[in-house]
């Protein structure tokens, strides 16, 4: 790791202010991904500036959304007896990111400013339509996610919390890649009031994205048989040494599959 | 099988050495700080054949930095190969230069270009930012079957071939009449997949060179820091034996990949002469990748002959066996006398030949890595045994029952030079199969089709070679060092006990195993017996860790040792007693005189021998402190029975481990849980193999799986609770009848586990798979096998 300077400020606004002190800084959001690329020197910065100080780890439950605060810890939303009652899809989501030491130590705003493509955060975000809160605005689901590890965040820009609208029912699993356990392909199904949405992560080339083939299958027929007839695409999909784009299309249906399952 | 009383040979003490590690209080290599020292980062060539120059000036002007050495810095010696192989037409193989530092070529990704000596390693690194390399590129060798054809390129333009040597064993005559007359032929074209050991510590080293005495010291995450001395000491830096000590204190695992002598602890022992200051340097993970020996990549084509009922009538062997760019310390033994000479398995096969070519790439060096040729041998033979009873429809237990080597066999010579000296390859068998509840599957194979998943079941009866090795034969074979072991048991005045042993633990509980010799023997408490070892400066001389050889070669020094000890006490004892040596028992750690109830202790005795005041000075030496050589008189022929259980999700390919059963003969046992320990650990790096793990090279010779994110590690959600007993026959060559039990785990069980995945496809029609059998390798062969039908 090069030699950086480290502040922990203990608002939003004095975050932003000491950001803006070096072209070089970054925000450190739980730093399960910047702080090894930093340790490989595949990642540099003259400054972190933590954002655990600044009062963003909350969770709060009304009867049509859950908001969650951006430094709300994997481990956390996992255990959130709130996330559990209302949207338990999302605590097993978060349960099954990383291992322990990840979970304990990275955080939702973290995860989706990064948008790691195999990430399972931005599934569930795009599923729901989710709403990102900034300190700057609001920014929907849709619009959020850019491409790989690309977002819409503009610089220095801080990602304050997450309003998830509670779906009738949702569901999310995820087939590891077996050597990082990062989702190789994640599938999120969410049944809303105007239809059922699917979101795929770990499988396409740019990141997360809605799989409207299932979707339009399961609108007309909510239930396993009908992703039987579906057809997925191997174009856009990653392929890589432990998967090709062919089998993770596969595996977007098989996922799928199994997600339903749980949902009926 | 005696119980050894409290801490004696049978009882599972407890290990002794892991109370100082679990409490973070080992002392690894990287945990020492010599006084002034200096780190060091190794630039590493990001290319993997180039002509290459560098410039260093920016570099060594940067701050912190103390010295920057490249290849022509460094005139030393060529990094040795501890054995020589000769091809079949006499030639010697070839060995190309291996300087520590490379000169102007580069023929691996990873190889050392330069070496940056600063006050701190960030100093370094940030240095060799600084470093200008140029890069000629030239077209990469990676894939064997090309490398054969010389004029595509060569790994080394002075030894004018990429062969280094092609070698052979065995009646190829009597294998291709055999062949020629069978009832059955079965063929099999397998690759053994590339591995990276992985051991949890990555390797350290310090050079630190004493100017005033002219002494030089090397710390470093060693096996066998004997023979790093004699390897760096004699061939690449040219220091004598007394001014240099090598020093490995605990290791944190090897695996085989800490063996051999690395670039890296020359460089670091010759620069601290050259800036008089101690240099130290740590691989990182990303480091480890591409500098430690890689483990098998095998590709091999393989015949079984077989008459009408089954019976085995000759195996035919051809291997492309990859060297990498260099040839490391064991490399060229591997694929060759570690392999070739298994290939009887624990079968009667009356004619058996294989050849061996082996082949230069530009991939990192393949070396030894846990079973060593072992687990490539077996996993073809098992194989094709598999294979051959599906195709004449022969059950998987008949085929191997109806070829065993029989028990009234022993002695066994086999027709690859080996001769086993004891085995019951169905008493192993049987009771694998009750344990694995045998009968049982195909309730469950049903059981598992009602949810629509496929189930399997595989066999591996293996036989391993190890106790490495009997100086004669392998010095007959080329070897350039014996494999004997020493051992020096120092009884201490009030009587407790430490042991200097050559052999190294770097995992294997050997503080505690070899402790519970000494209390066997001597009939003192483990706890009075401490166990030193991995420092040329206190241990007379040792061969170190590998082949599982610790107890079967290591152990029998240390007995002789005691021996000699308690031929002596016994001396002192019949003085002071005033009795006949003749008449002295041992009783529980008393000497007794026979038939009276006049006894002395060992702490008496010793006592005496240190302060000798009533003493037969005129027959013995005073102190109690024998030392002792053993060199065995052959290998040592462990083997077993291992039963895997899988289950296959038909939709995803996934492959689900249900039960794995290892039930091994590996001698007597001294430490049962340490042995239980050893099995499990060889059995998830033998699943680790099967399923999960592969080092990639694309066609640039870049390392695909070269970080955790892409190589993929065993982890315990891979495993079900391993199933393990063992059935004894003792060795019998040694006084301990044991037979060694660190390799056997990896090398009978990946077999197992493709012939369980095997056995749970062939209902669709798939009769081979290869290693690792990933989940989408496995969804693809049921899509291909889908297609055919």
């Amino acid at each position: 790791m090069y030699e950086l300077e480290y502040s922990m400020p203990s608002s939003v606004n004095d975050a932003v202010a000491e950001i803006k002190k070096s072209s070089e800084a970054k925000y450190l959001a739980g730093g399960m991904t910047l702080i090894p690329t930093l340790k490989a020197r595949l990642s540099s910065a003259d400054m972190l500036v933590d954002l655990k100080g600044a009062n963003l780890s909350n969770v709060s439950v009304s009867s049509s959304e859950i908001v969650i605060g951006s430094m709300t810890r994997h481990c956390d939303v996992a255990s959130s007896s709130e996330v559990l009652s209302s949207l338990p899809a999302l605590a097993k989501l978060a349960g099954g990111i990383g291992d322990h030491m990840v979970r304990n130590c990275g955080t939702i705003g973290g995860s989706l400013a990064n948008n790691d493509p195999a990430a399972c955060y931005p599934s569930a975000v795009l599923a729901l339509d989710a709403t990102i809160i900034t300190n700057e605005r609001a920014i929907t689901a849709e619009d959020f996610f850019v491409g790989m590890f690309e977002t819409a965040l503009n610089e220095n820009e801080i990602i304050t919390e997450v309003k998830f609208p509670i779906p009738e029912k949702a569901s999310y699993i995820k087939f590891p890649n077996p050597a990082s356990r990062y989702a190789m392909v994640g599938v999120f199904i969410a049944k809303k009031a105007n239809g059922v949405a699917v979101a795929v992560t770990g499988a396409g080339e740019n990141g997360v994205f809605r799989c409207s083939e299932i979707e339009n299958a399961l609108n007309s027929s909510f239930n396993v048989g009908s992703i039987d007839n579906v057809e997925i695409s191997p174009d856009g999909l990653n392929n890589a040494i432990h998967a090709s784009g062919s089998y993770r299309a596969n595996l977007i249906k098989e996922m799928a599959k199994r997600a339903l399952n749980e949902m009926i | 099988m005696p119980d050894g009383g409290s801490t004696g040979i049978g009882a599972s003490v407890k290990r002794k050495e892991d109370y100082r590690f679990l409490v973070g209080e080992g002392n690894y290599t990287d945990d020492i700080n010599r006084p002034n020292q200096t780190h060091t980062y190794m630039l590493r060539s990001s290319s993997a054949h180039a002509k290459f120059s560098l410039d260093t000036s920016n570099a060594s002007k940067a701050k912190g930095v103390v010295k920057i050495f490249v290849g022509t810095d460094m005139e030393v010696g060529s990094i040795p190969c501890g054995w020589q192989v000769d091809s079949k037409d006499g030639t010697p193989m070839r060995e190309p230069a291996h300087p520590p530092i490379a000169k102007d070529k580069v023929r691996y990704v990873g190889e050392i270009i330069a070496v940056i000596i600063a006050e701190t390693l960030e100093d370094a690194k940030n240095a060799a930012e600084l470093i200008d390399v140029n890069y000629d590129d030239i077209p990469v060798i990676i894939d064997m079957q090309k490398a054969l054809d010389n004029s595509k390129g060569l790994v080394h333009d002075e030894i004018e071939s990429n062969v280094c040597y092609d070698w052979e064993i065995g009646d190829s005559e009597a294998v291709d009449k055999a062949i020629s007359e069978a009832a059955h032929i079965t063929s099999l074209d397998i690759r053994n997949n590339r591995l990276i050991p992985n051991a949890i510590e990555t390797r350290s080293a310090i050079g630190d060179y004493e100017h005033a005495t002219g002494q030089y010291t090397l710390y470093t995450t060693s096996q066998n820091p004997h023979v790093i001395r004699l390897l760096m000491g004699a061939f690449v830096l040219g220091l004598p034996e007394h001014k240099l000590r090598v020093i490995a204190p605990d290791v944190g695992g090897g695996f085989g990949s800490k063996i051999f002598h690395y670039a890296e602890e020359a460089i670091v022992t010759w620069a601290s002469n050259k800036i008089r200051r101690p240099v130290k340097w740590t691989a990182d993970r990303s480091e480890a990748f591409i500098s430690d020996a890689h483990g098998r990549d095998h590709v091999t084509s393989v015949k079984l002959a077989l008459d009408k009922d089954g019976k085995f009538l000759a195996l035919k062997v051809d291997t492309l066996a990859n060297m990498g760019a260099y040839l490391s310390t064991f490399a060229s033994s591997v694929p060759t006398y570690l392999y070739a000479t298994l290939l009887a398995g624990t079968y009667t096969t009356p004619a058996i030949h294989c050849n061996v070519k082996s082949i230069f790439t530009n991939t990192v060096p393949v070396d030894a890595y846990r079973g060593a040729g072992r687990p490539e041998a077996t996993y073809l033979i098992e194989r094709i045994v598999d294979k051959a009873a599906r195709e004449m429809g022969i059950s998987q237990v008949e085929i191997r029952r109806k070829n065993f080597i029989p028990v009234d066999a022993f002695p066994y010579q086999t027709p690859v030079a080996l001769q086993y000296d004891s085995g019951n390859y169905n008493a192993t068998l049987d009771a694998a199969l009750k344990k694995a509840d045998y009968d049982g599957f195909a309730s469950r194979k049903a059981e598992s089709a009602k949810r629509g998943m496929l189930r399997g079941i595989g066999f591996s009866t293996y036989l391993e070679a190890c106790g490495i090795a009997p100086s004669a034969v392998v010095g007959s074979l080329g070897a350039r060092a014996g494999l004997f072991e020493c051992a020096e048991v120092r009884v201490h005045p009030t009587g407790s006990v430490t042991v200097f042993t050559g052999s190294h633990s770097h995992g294997q509980g050997h503080e505690t195993t070899f402790a519970q010799l000494v209390s066997e023997k001597l009939g003192i408490s483990t706890d009075l017996v401490e166990i030193s070892h991995g420092d040329t400066n206190n241990i007379p001389f040792g061969m170190g860790t590998y082949g599982s050889r610790s107890l079967a070669v290591g152990g029998e020094a240390i007995v002789k040792a005691m021996d000699k000890v308690i031929a002596k006490a016994k001396k002192i004892a019949a003085h002071i007693m005033e009795a006949s040596a003749d008449d002295i028992e041992l009783n529980n750690g008393n000497f007794e005189i026979a038939g009276t109830d006049k006894s002395m202790s060992l702490a008496d005795i010793s006592l005496a021998a240190y302060v000798p005041h009533n003493y037969p000075h005129e027959e013995l030496e005073p102190g109690l402190d024998e030392k002792a050589f053993y060199d065995p008189l052959n290998f040592t022929y462990p083997g077993g029975c291992h039963i895997c259980e899988v289950e296959i999700n038909p939709n995803t390919g996934e492959v689900k481990v249900e039960g794995m059963t290892a039930v091994d003969d590996v001698g007597m046992v001294i430490n049962p849980m340490i042995v239980e320990g050893q099995i499990h650990g060889g059995l998830a790096q033998g699943i680790g193999q099967a399923l999960l793990e592969n080092a990639a090279y694309d066609n640039n010779g870049q390392l695909l799986s070269g970080s955790y994110m892409d190589y993929t590690m065993p982890r315990a959600d891979n495993f079900v609770d391993f199933k393990v007993g063992n059935e004894v026959t003792l060795c019998t060559h040694n006084s301990l009848g044991v037979k060694g039990c660190g390799e056997v785990g990896a090398i009978g069980s990946p077999p197992a586990v493709i012939n369980a995945v095997v056995d749970a496809l062939s209902e669709l029609g798939v009769n081979d798979i290869s290693m690792p059998a990933t989940s989408e390798k496995v969804w693809n062969a049921i899509n291909n096998a889908k297609d055919k039908s």
